[in-house]
């Protein structure tokens, strides 16, 4: 099952290193990787999608927590939550194709960002599955290059990851 | 408040956390370290003959005191050589602090002479790390590290020091601390009751039970709580490699060694049980056999400090997080009140029935039988353990290699006392011996510290017989010679149709005798049987020496009993060549 796991971790220099390390060497695989720094500067949020079964998941945040810089983790697949990922997207996009990419990004409620002759470059927010979507969408389209952010998400309700 | 240098904060930093021996090496990026020790530093410093021999060192000082070993490298290949060290320390959960000298702050990444990215290579093996960045900062990254490496599980933590924060023209104040918080590490202090009150209905309610204890026994101090509960409940005992002395190795309710190459009654009680005690074991594949068909019958009860060890390989039905010790004591107190209650607890008739059962098993295929021992003239490795064991009366430190030898000593020399027994379980380094012993020795200088090796290991560290001349470390070696690479022989055998792949040297090993006696100790060859208990009172009477006891053996003999794998069970084993469970 596919989860997401955020972390606050010390924001020092090595700790990604740490986190990113513990999953080759014990093999487990990410999907997606976010980190950032947060309102505190001592501290750095990361969010992960990885895939497992829940013995899996169960031993990675073990070794997880175990990890001196890891401060706190939460797995927000086991309550509710909001999950996002942002996708800039550059697309070929001349003639009458030009009119319809327009169209699909409205209906996906995403934004064209940048412009040229023959270029669009496409903002989409969403959930990872959204912006699959989109570029399953784009099927016909040119696409010349695509940059995801990865998945960074948060508790829904008066649940925090915080200290 | 007092003004030092970076080097000078780390000989009092030492000081103050009460720092026993140095094990090292000095080079280029610790050389204002060193000068620092020169100057003004009461601890004594072990100077090595190849960094690994120092981790080792500070290791088996570990392993026998219980205290974080100590050691100081330099920086690229000084840093690189204590790798294998450190590892062997992660994956026996031994604490110790590495401190790694590294190039100038300004020099790093630039592919500098002796630079290595040491954080980066040790990162897989170590508890924690730390760079300096700020000389000020010594102080405090010390007393972490020492609190990370024996707190909680314990393991190795490497301080990675560039060199110019150490230069002696850079004065700071100086505080050590006397604690020290991380708002990111806390360990359990203890279990959680309810489940201890579980774990305790399920284990008196037991017909038959069996306490599993691995190193973490020994770790946390928990050997004389287990011995009562034990002892409290007439259960049997069986220890994992690393948790030989958890529990007296000569009592009665001792079933010896579980796994691989356990003993077979301890192998068939632990696939024969309806409750597992598991107390700081972490059921490693050397242990369990095939998973799938590990203990089909058995409840398991697992103790742990550590929650990623807990169902990580076999499910625990009651995990238990928290220090060994406390969780044990409480776990009595549960007992003793239960009893009160019932005074049937536990089930006495199933108890001797299970008793008998295993008693039954002990007779057919124990070991100390002496059955398995060959047909030949030669020395049996099981003897010579044996007759170490009426040397030493049963009471020295043992260190060991790898190999078959490792196997002997574990299965022929019982352990009655707690960290006694000093060899590398997880990752089984050749080489660990002769090293550790020394580490050992200068722990305990009036214990007989013996080594027991074979002609393979002991050449991977015989470097530091020259470390024994210089601090005069009287440790003893015993040599099982059997001219090959014995265990890897043995799998040859059994698996290869015999076929020696490269695990012979032809004739090209050294004069053992003549090789110890270069460096100033003293060697003795044994041939024939007769002559080994003699030799080995000879050896263990010469209290100030280093005696290499050269003992041939029979090169033939194999380590039984052994799992049968792929596929077996706990219960499937090889109890010679020719027999089989």
């Amino acid at each position: 099952m596919r989860r997401i796991i955020s972390m606050l971790m010390e924001n020092e220099p090595g700790a990604l290193s740490r986190v990113i390390g513990l999953f080759s060497q014990r093999g487990y695989n990410i999907e997606t990787l976010n980190v950032a720094p947060t309102d505190d500067p001592t501290l750095s949020r990361l969010t992960l999608t990885t895939v497992g079964s829940d013995l899996r998941i169960e031993q990675l945040t073990k070794q997880l927590n175990k990890l001196v810089d890891v401060v706190k983790l939460a797995d927000l697949t086991e309550g509710a939550h909001i999950e996002r990922d942002m996708m800039l997207i550059k697309v070929r996009a001349s003639g009458a194709a030009r009119h319809e990419i327009k169209r699909t990004t409205d209906i996906f409620r995403g934004q064209i960002v940048d412009v040229g002759p023959n270029i669009y470059t496409i903002q989409i927010i969403g959930t990872s599955e959204k912006l699959d979507a989109f570029v399953a969408a784009m099927s016909d389209v040119d696409i010349l290059e695509v940059v995801r952010s990865g998945v960074a998400g948060i508790s829904r309700g008066e649940k925090v990851l915080s200290l | 408040m007092e003004l030092l240098s970076g080097g000078e904060m780390i000989a009092r930093a030492l000081e103050d956390e009460g720092v026993e021996y140095i094990f090292g090496y000095p080079g280029g990026a610790v050389l204002h370290i060193y000068d620092a020790l020169f100057k003004d530093c009461k601890i004594p410093h072990i100077l090595v003959r190849h960094e690994q021999a120092a981790t080792h060192a500070a290791d088996g000082y570990a392993r026998a005191t219980g205290k974080p070993g100590v050691v100081l490298v330099t920086s690229g290949p000084g840093a690189t050589n204590a790798i294998t060290g450190i590892a062997t320390a992660y994956m026996d959960s031994i604490p110790m602090v590495v401190l790694a000298g590294q190039v100038q702050s300004h020099l790093i990444g630039e592919d500098a002479f002796q630079e290595t990215d040491m954080i980066g290579i040790s990162r897989p093996i170590v508890k924690h790390s730390f760079m300096v960045k700020r000389t000020e900062d010594l102080p405090i990254m010390i007393k972490k590290a020492f609190r990370i490496a024996s707190s909680g599980r314990p393991g190795p933590v490497v301080i990675d020091i560039p060199k110019d924060l150490t230069r002696p023209d850079a004065k700071y104040e100086y505080h050590y601390p006397e604690t020290v918080k991380m708002r990111s590490y806390a360990p359990a202090q203890r279990g959680h009751t309810g489940q201890i009150k579980k774990a305790t209905k399920l284990l008196l309610a037991a017909k038959r039970p069996i306490i599993y204890a691995g190193g973490g026994v020994l770790l946390g101090d928990a050997s004389e709580q287990l011995t009562q509960l034990a002892r409290e409940l007439n259960y049997p005992v069986t220890k994992t490699l690393m948790g030989l002395g958890a529990y007296p190795g000569t009592d009665r309710q001792c079933l010896g060694m579980l796994g691989m190459h356990g003993f077979y009654e301890a192998n068939m009680a632990m696939h024969n049980s309806d409750c597992i005690l598991a107390v700081g074991a972490r059921f490693d594949d050397r242990v369990t056999n095939t998973v799938g068909k590990f203990c089909p019958g058995a409840k398991v009860i697992h103790i742990d400090i550590d929650p990623a060890s807990i169902s990580k390989i076999v499910m625990a039905d009651i995990p238990i997080v928290g220090p060994v010790q406390s969780v044990l004591t409480e776990m009595l107190a549960q007992i003793a009140s239960l009893r009160e209650k019932d005074s049937s607890l536990p089930d006495k008739p199933a108890l001797e029935h299970w008793w008998q059962q295993i008693e039954e098993w002990r007779a057919a295929h124990g070991l100390f039988t002496g059955r398995r021992y060959g047909e030949s003239d030669m020395i049996m490795p099981q003897q010579v353990i044996q007759s170490l064991y009426r040397a030493t009366k049963g009471d020295a430190y043992i260190t060991s290699d790898v190999g078959q030898h490792q196997m002997f000593a574990a299965q022929y020399y019982p352990f009655d006392k707690p960290r006694r027994w000093i060899n590398s379980g997880g990752l089984g380094t050749m080489g660990f011996g002769l090293p550790a012993a020394m580490g050992v020795k200068l722990a305990f200088p009036d214990m007989d510290v013996a080594c027991v090796t074979g002609e393979g290991s002991i050449q991977m560290n015989i470097q530091e017989l020259s470390t024994c001349t210089q601090y005069d470390s009287a440790i003893k070696i015993i040599n099982l010679r059997n001219n090959n690479l014995g265990m890897v022989t043995q799998w040859q055998d059994m698996q290869y149709e015999g076929r020696y792949a490269m695990s012979t040297y032809e004739d090209s090993l050294p004069d053992f005798v003549k090789l110890v006696e270069a460096y100033g100790h003293v060697g003795i060859q044994v041939t024939n049987l007769a002559d080994l208990d003699g030799a080995m009172d000879e050896a263990f009477a010469m209290k100030d020496k280093l005696v290499f006891l050269d003992v041939i053996i029979d090169p033939t003999e194999h380590v039984y009993p052994m799992h049968i794998a792929p596929n077996g069970a706990m219960k499937d084993m090889w109890l010679s060549k020719n027999e089989r469970t």
